[in-house]
């Protein structure tokens, strides 16, 4: 909205002139080939990787899992930082292209899984049974039915890699994300940021939509009821050796290797002064933020989920719908039309803490809808009726029934959010008050100073925290995840 | 306890008319089924009882206080009446203690004493007042719905299809379990079913729901032995349909001369015997002779399928000793008296059944 009303005050020459500019054109084939690139290879090793894991007969499969689940508790900003301090000869675009694929590519990887374990076997039986060879039961029952995941895992990828900041300003490889916050820096909120962030929104539209007509409108559901039998693992054989050195140089390259490097710059680090009071603040504020941000979108979250389960319909799933446009809109074209919005209607809450906490609720309300959703689904109106035949009124049924349904659902979706914040850095740039850091903002500020001692262990504090999150979804990977 | 008495209930959903004036008594005390097919509404009539829904029209009283009804709509929760959903609906946050003592007073939720005597109420083992609900088996799930329903004395019990979920040997118990709960609480109580076998062994009166209407109600042997017409005979039960000529007072059809159970106009009819009517004979024996198409076979007793030379199809329910082989020739014996249904003549406006 607040990008189509700037181009309007611009008007259409004015438009043209700051869209159609060898600059542009410059950052658009970086963008792209960015993007193209990364989805190709976390698709490659998402699946790949995928399959040797809940397919085969590997050795130390459930290890395998949790490691390649791992490499999403490590920020993409905070690879880059492990990655560009050890190896500063990386700011081309094969730098670029390794370090957010790495950050990446579990996107790809847990969706897939979960669709690996929701095929039922017996359909690869039954294709056996009508004579297909082992490689076309592949191609012709389980790939139509991973199309889905690996499609919806790609988009994710995408989608992150088009709003993704940090990473790559640290990495110097310009794209529109970052060409937005230099622009911005340089002459604040001037039409040329909303040019390009208004070309950047139409590249995710037009991801959406692509995804939307790839993924068709069939859903593979299982039929019939019972569990669904857990299927034969496949022996490697003599290629068990070369799997397990893939699986393990890919984890050593997206996971001991940041990690690796926190430690060394954490030993090093400790030489300079480590400003103990200075991060137990910044963890302080960092954590209160969190917290307030996880209350807020989880309660705005209740209505929709209700409305999505309890009233189904059109006007309900247009607003759970648009409230999942919200995570494809990059943060940096929130925080930019946050910015001029409070600058031009309410110049009072410009850089308060209510409009960064709005950002975030922008941000993070998918994360926080989806499970709410589940847990209405967990509770569904005949113990409402069953409590009122008890003569419990609305109040004691709300307080007695309702709530106690819905609380792992609320908590779930609440700690999503929080740990989200917690690692957020391109809208609390743009939008935190003047003297208020966030463990992502000061780890930011000192290594963008070349400080990695000092930026270390606000790195480490972040990891730790998003530890948990992270071993959340490993174990649940067929929720999946949504943004 | 109260008696239920609905009148010229009617409710549409959406448009569709889901039920089309229902009258029903339930005296108190008593143990009523509402018997139909799916879709025949009669969840949907539950619902209007216990309050979950208002009837688009007519009334529904509860011990002789009117509950619903033209400008009168008495919240569930003030109606005081059970309900017991089908698989149970036990709140799964709470455990087996907490579902019974749900309803109760405060002061009362926290009396182990109270608690146990319910369970005991529906046979179960005080030691389960610590489980949760999904550590119980399907039955044990019923049972502590029903303990929770009972647990405020209320005036009136309702139960939709609690055993339909059921395995068949689970099912036996728990429907006993159930019957004798309700009989030593002295409950009034309605259940929901489509099972006519659970219907007639568990109420004191069936009241046979169709298209939304009352079709009959009655006690359980007077609906399988004089059925208001040959639809509801056939849905209580197996039966033997046959076309006949009623003169005199006796039926001509083609398994011979029958008595009848009730005086019946002279001219064309259909008349209704029920399988276990019916004996088998040797071939060299009297009556209409018969081939054996098949037997299946139960245990207890065997339904022998047969036909007649002219093409009519029939069962014959008999004991599972001396049974024929399917292809043997038998003569066919009725005992007692057939039902009949007067043919609608063809020259007059087909009679509307009314309830």
């Amino acid at each position: 909205m607040h990008v189509v009303a700037g181009l309007a005050g611009v008007g259409w020459p004015g438009v043209r002139e700051l869209v159609v500019r060898p600059r542009v054109a410059e950052l658009l084939w970086n963008t792209a080939r960015l993007t193209g690139g990364t989805v190709l290879l976390c698709a490659v090793l998402g699946v790949g990787a995928a399959w040797l894991v809940e397919r085969t007969a590997l050795p130390g499969r459930r290890v395998w899992h949790v490691l390649l689940v791992a490499p999403l508790a490590v920020p993409a900003f905070v690879n880059s930082y492990a990655w560009i301090s050890l190896l500063p000869g990386l700011d081309t675009y094969g730098g670029a292209l390794l370090v957010v694929t790495l950050s990446y590519f579990p996107f790809v990887y847990l969706p897939v899984v979960a669709a690996f374990r929701g095929l039922d076997p017996a359909l690869e039986d039954t294709a056996r049974g009508l004579g297909l060879s082992g490689a076309a039961v592949f191609r012709r029952v389980q790939l139509p039915q991973l199309r889905v995941a690996v499609l919806g895992g790609s988009l994710l990828v995408a989608l992150h890699v088009l709003a993704e900041f940090g990473a790559l300003q640290m990495l110097r490889y310009p794209t529109f994300t970052t060409a937005i916050y230099d622009q911005y820096r340089a002459t604040f909120n001037g039409p040329g940021a909303t040019a390009l962030a208004g070309v950047l929104l139409l590249l995710c539209l037009v991801l959406l939509l692509a995804e939307l007509r790839l993924r068709g409108a069939r859903g593979y559901v299982r039929t019939g009821a019972g569990v669904a039998r857990a299927g034969r693992p496949v022996g490697l054989g003599a290629w068990a050796p070369p799997a397990l050195l893939a699986l393990g140089g890919l984890v050593a390259l997206s996971l001991a290797v940041p990690l690796g490097s926190l430690a060394l710059w954490m030993a090093r680090g400790s030489s300079t002064a480590l400003s103990v009071p200075a991060l137990v603040q910044t963890t302080g504020t960092t954590l209160g933020l969190a917290a307030v941000a996880a209350a807020v979108t989880t309660a705005m979250a209740l209505p929709t989920g209700r409305l999505a389960v309890r009233a189904r319909g059109r006007v309900a799933t247009l607003l759970e719908r648009s409230t999942y446009l919200g995570s494809s809109v990059p943060a940096i074209v929130i925080a930019l039309a946050l910015v001029s919005v409070s600058l031009e209607v309410t110049p009072w809450l410009y850089q308060t803490v209510p409009v960064l906490l709005a950002a975030y609720a922008v941000l993070f309300l998918p994360r926080a809808v989806v499970p709410v959703r589940a847990a209405f689904e967990q509770a569904p109106p005949l113990y409402d009726d069953v409590a009122a035949s008890l003569g419990s009124s609305a109040a004691d049924r709300l307080r007695r029934v309702t709530l106690p349904l819905l609380a792992p659902g609320l908590g779930a979706g609440a700690a999503l959010v929080f740990l989200a914040v917690v690692t957020e850095l391109t809208a609390t740039l743009l939008l935190a008050p003047t003297g208020t850091t966030t463990l992502a903002t000061a780890f930011w500020s000192a290594s963008s100073a070349l400080e990695y001692g000092a930026a270390a262990p606000y790195a480490v504090v972040m990891v730790l925290l998003s530890a948990p999150a992270t071993v959340l979804l490993s174990r649940d990977a067929r929720r999946g995840l949504t943004t | 306890m109260s008696s239920l008495t609905v009148t010229g209930v009617t409710k549409a959903h959406g448009g569709t008319p889901v039920l089309t004036g229902v009258d029903l008594h339930v005296p108190e005390g008593s143990f009523t089924a509402l018997l139909g097919p799916s879709g025949c509404g009669k969840t949907t009539l539950l619902r209007l009882v216990a309050g979950f829904d208002d009837p688009d029209a007519g009334t529904v009283e509860v011990g002789g206080r009117t509950v619903a009804g033209p400008g009168v709509s008495v919240a569930a929760r003030r109606r005081r009446i059970g309900f017991v959903p089908q698989e149970g609906g036990l709140f799964p946050h709470l455990s087996v203690a907490g579902n019974v003592a749900f309803g109760l007073p405060r002061r009362q939720r926290r009396d182990a004493g109270r608690v146990a005597s319910l369970l005991e109420l529906v046979g179960l083992d005080a030691a389960l007042a610590e489980r949760s609900p999904h550590q119980l088996s399907g039955g044990q799930q019923q049972r502590v719905a029903l303990a929770r329903a009972l647990a405020p004395a209320p005036s009136l019990v309702l139960l939709d299809e609690p055993f339909s979920s059921l395995d068949a040997s689970l099912r036996e118990e728990t429907r006993q379990a159930v019957a004798d709960a309700l009989t030593a609480a002295g409950a009034t109580a309605v259940l929901v079913t489509h099972d006519q076998a659970e219907a007639l062994s568990m109420a004191d009166q069936v009241a046979v729901l169709r298209g939304g209407r009352l079709v009959q109600l009655a006690d359980p042997r007077t609906l399988y032995r004089s059925p208001r017409d040959l639809d509801v005979a056939t849905f209580v039960g197996e039966s033997v349909v046959l076309d006949a000529d009623v003169r005199a007072g006796r039926a001509h059809s083609v398994l011979g001369v029958l008595e009848l159970e009730q005086a019946c106009q002279d001219g064309p009819a259909r008349v209704l015997l029920r399988p276990e009517q019916l004996r088998l004979g040797p071939v060299s024996g009297a009556g209409p002779r018969a081939r054996v198409r098949g037997v299946d076979f139960f245990g207890h007793d065997a339904r022998v399928r047969l036909v007649l030379p002219s093409g009519v199809a029939f069962s014959a329910r008999l004991e599972g000793r001396d049974l024929p082989a399917a292809g043997d020739d038998v003569t066919v014996g009725v005992l007692g008296a057939a039902l009949p249904f007067p043919e609608p003549r063809l020259d007059e406006a087909p009679v509307i059944a009314s309830s």
